[in-house]
């Protein structure tokens, strides 16, 4: 019977592969670096995940990840008050950057004329590409006044809403100062992608809202904004993974208070930060303490690979319907 | 006939319209009546500044950074480009279908077809009837009243236009305007817009620019012929019924053209 049956077809190895020298050395070259930072990457998580075991086997990781407290003496680590810190002041700092981030880019791709556009775009990468720790000794030496001033008068105007009360007296050294500093940090990131994603916006449906009677307001609400919003939604969470992962600039202007959780007093002078922390005890810490430094590490990474990844994911995603 | 009817008589009127865009002058001296409930089309070469002319007419001309117009564009009588005139509130009344179809990607079909009285702030005059209308009026209503909340981008590019074409007429303007509207659709979708065209000129006024001489012979009352010379502003040739403009036309270049001969 089996001779009966037709010959399969045999599929051919259609797989490119380099022909030239100049091709073999350029394709080794590209594969060994995509891969060693496959490795580098596996490695770090292999040498923090070492590191930080005993902290982790001793307090047990709910107790580090939610508990309170940062004690040398009793070798008790905490890292709850720095973890809840670190997300109030970032979402403080998104919830600020964005109008700004999403004006200027408006601004940038919708009214600027073509000269103006190009020194604008210039000007906001370039302050993309401002080191933090510049933009830490800003906030410490000049901002800090500033923003304290701003907190008291956010405090006498709205201090009934308990998230603007004060009992310290002082508006130093506040989460509302650190999520200012922040928010002059990403507003650039954000701007930068939502310009681009503006950008891919396709005139001819800006140019059908006008000729239904639309203005320019309910052009970019209706029209604008629905088409851009997973693309713009990516670059928040860019934003957002920045302002988790900063350390320098939040070191210098926010008092770190390890025994107690600051939920949403962002008027008060005390908060956290996870990065901070890790910056602040790193240079006199103990060796149960590096270790435990080295398992926020973790915990603070595992943090960003999630955010970073869920932006991956929505850019990738953004307008669908330019895929079809 | 008092001045009155005469006004109702044209419905719209470009008197002396010259367009630049920044020092480039492109269209010079153009004066066409468009009466109502006829179709009028405008035909020529590229480049001879048709599609320029037809966007004076409801304003989307002044959206070119650099564009410039002299003469007026007269809606019932009144100059669109008053300086008392909102351009958004022209545009109402003229409305405008596109080359390519451009449903909104982010609505439904039915969003789609109330998407100008949101963007205009006319929320109240939203209801399922006049989605229905509109719809009907462009012949899309069969094809979409089952699916009236799936995303428009699952129609056809026809459907789409159709759809583009049922969201002008939401808004019930006196003028819409065709800027090529069949140039990315195949023939059978081609050949239902034109029976939609047909169908709406017994309510309002269209202007359609086209670049298929059967289609301006099969649609339009009314034809205008647009020319430019090398380097020097577009202007009408000829402006007569399509019948004569077709079969009897008096200047030599619009017989060389519309009998394939440029073009």
């Amino acid at each position: 019977m089996s001779e009966t049956l037709p010959k399969a077809p045999v599929r051919r190895a259609l797989r490119v592969k380099p022909a030239t020298t100049e091709d073999k050395i350029f394709f080794g070259v590209s594969a060994a670096a995509g891969y060693s930072s496959l490795v580098l990457i596996v490695l770090i998580l292999i040498f923090l995940g070492l590191q930080a075991w005993p902290t982790f086997a001793q307090q047990g990781i709910a107790e580090f990840v939610f508990g309170t407290g940062w004690s040398n003496a009793e070798e008790q680590y905490s890292i709850g008050p720095m973890l809840w810190g670190s997300l109030l002041i970032a979402t403080l700092g998104v919830i600020l950057a964005v109008p700004m981030a999403i004006s200027i880019a408006y601004f940038i791709e919708f009214m600027a004329t073509p000269r103006l556009k190009r020194t604008a775009t210039l000007f906001i990468d370039l302050l993309a590409a401002i080191p933090s720790v510049i933009l830490g000794l800003w906030g410490l030496e000049v901002f800090s006044y500033v923003g304290a001033d701003w907190g008291r008068m956010l405090n006498e105007t709205l201090g009934f809403l308990p998230i603007f009360s004060n009992v310290a007296e002082s508006f130093l050294r506040t989460p509302f100062i650190a999520g200012v500093v922040i928010a002059v940090m990403i507003v650039p990131i954000i701007s930068s992608v939502t310009r681009e994603i503006f950008s891919q916006v396709d005139d001819d449906l800006i140019k059908a809202s006008i000729a239904l009677g639309g203005n320019r307001e309910s052009t970019f609400r209706k029209v604008i904004l629905p088409v851009s919003a997973s693309g713009i939604t990516g670059g928040v969470l860019l934003g957002l993974g920045r302002a988790l992962g900063e350390t320098v600039a939040i070191f210098f202007v926010l008092n770190l208070v390890f025994d107690s959780y600051n939920w949403f007093n962002i008027l008060e002078p005390g908060g956290g930060a996870i990065a901070s922390l890790i910056l602040g005890q790193f240079g006199e810490a103990t060796a149960s303490e590096v270790s435990a430094l080295l398992a926020a590490g973790v915990i603070l990474f595992l943090l960003t690979l999630v955010i970073n990844s869920i932006a991956a994911f929505i850019v990738s995603r953004a307008q669908p319907w330019n895929n079809r | 006939m008092n001045s009155k009817t005469m006004n109702r008589a044209f419905h719209l009127e470009a008197k002396d319209i010259n367009v630049w865009f920044g020092e480039r002058h492109v269209l010079k001296d153009v004066n066409l009546q468009f009466p109502s409930n006829q179709v009028t089309a405008l035909i020529g070469p590229s480049g001879c500044g048709k599609s320029t002319f037809i966007r004076t007419l409801n304003r989307m001309h002044e959206l070119i950074p650099t564009a410039g117009l002299a003469g007026s564009v007269l809606l019932d009588g009144d100059d669109i480009y008053d300086d008392a005139v909102d351009p958004s509130q022209v545009r109402l009344k003229v409305g405008m279908v596109f080359q390519k179809p451009n449903p909104f990607p982010t609505m439904s079909i039915k969003e789609n077809v109330i998407s100008g009285l949101k963007l205009s702030g006319r929320k109240n005059e939203i209801s399922n009837d006049l989605v229905e209308d509109s719809l009907k009026r462009a012949s899309m209503w069969n094809e979409a009243k089952d699916r009236l909340d799936e995303p428009a981008l699952s129609l056809s590019g026809g459907q789409q236009q159709r759809l583009c074409i049922a969201r002008s007429l939401a808004m019930n303007p006196e003028v819409i305007l065709m800027d090529e509207p069949c140039s990315a659709l195949d023939p059978g979708s081609t050949r239902r817009i034109e029976e939609t065209i047909l169908e709406l000129k017994e309510t309002m006024s269209i202007v359609i620019v086209t670049h298929n001489m059967q289609q301006a012979q099969r649609v339009s009352d009314k034809t205008a012929f647009f020319l430019a010379d090398d380097n020097q502003p577009g202007y009408v040739v000829e402006f007569g019924d399509t019948q004569q403009i077709f079969n009897q036309p008096v200047d030599p270049r619009t017989n060389d053209y519309v009998n394939g001969h440029f073009g």
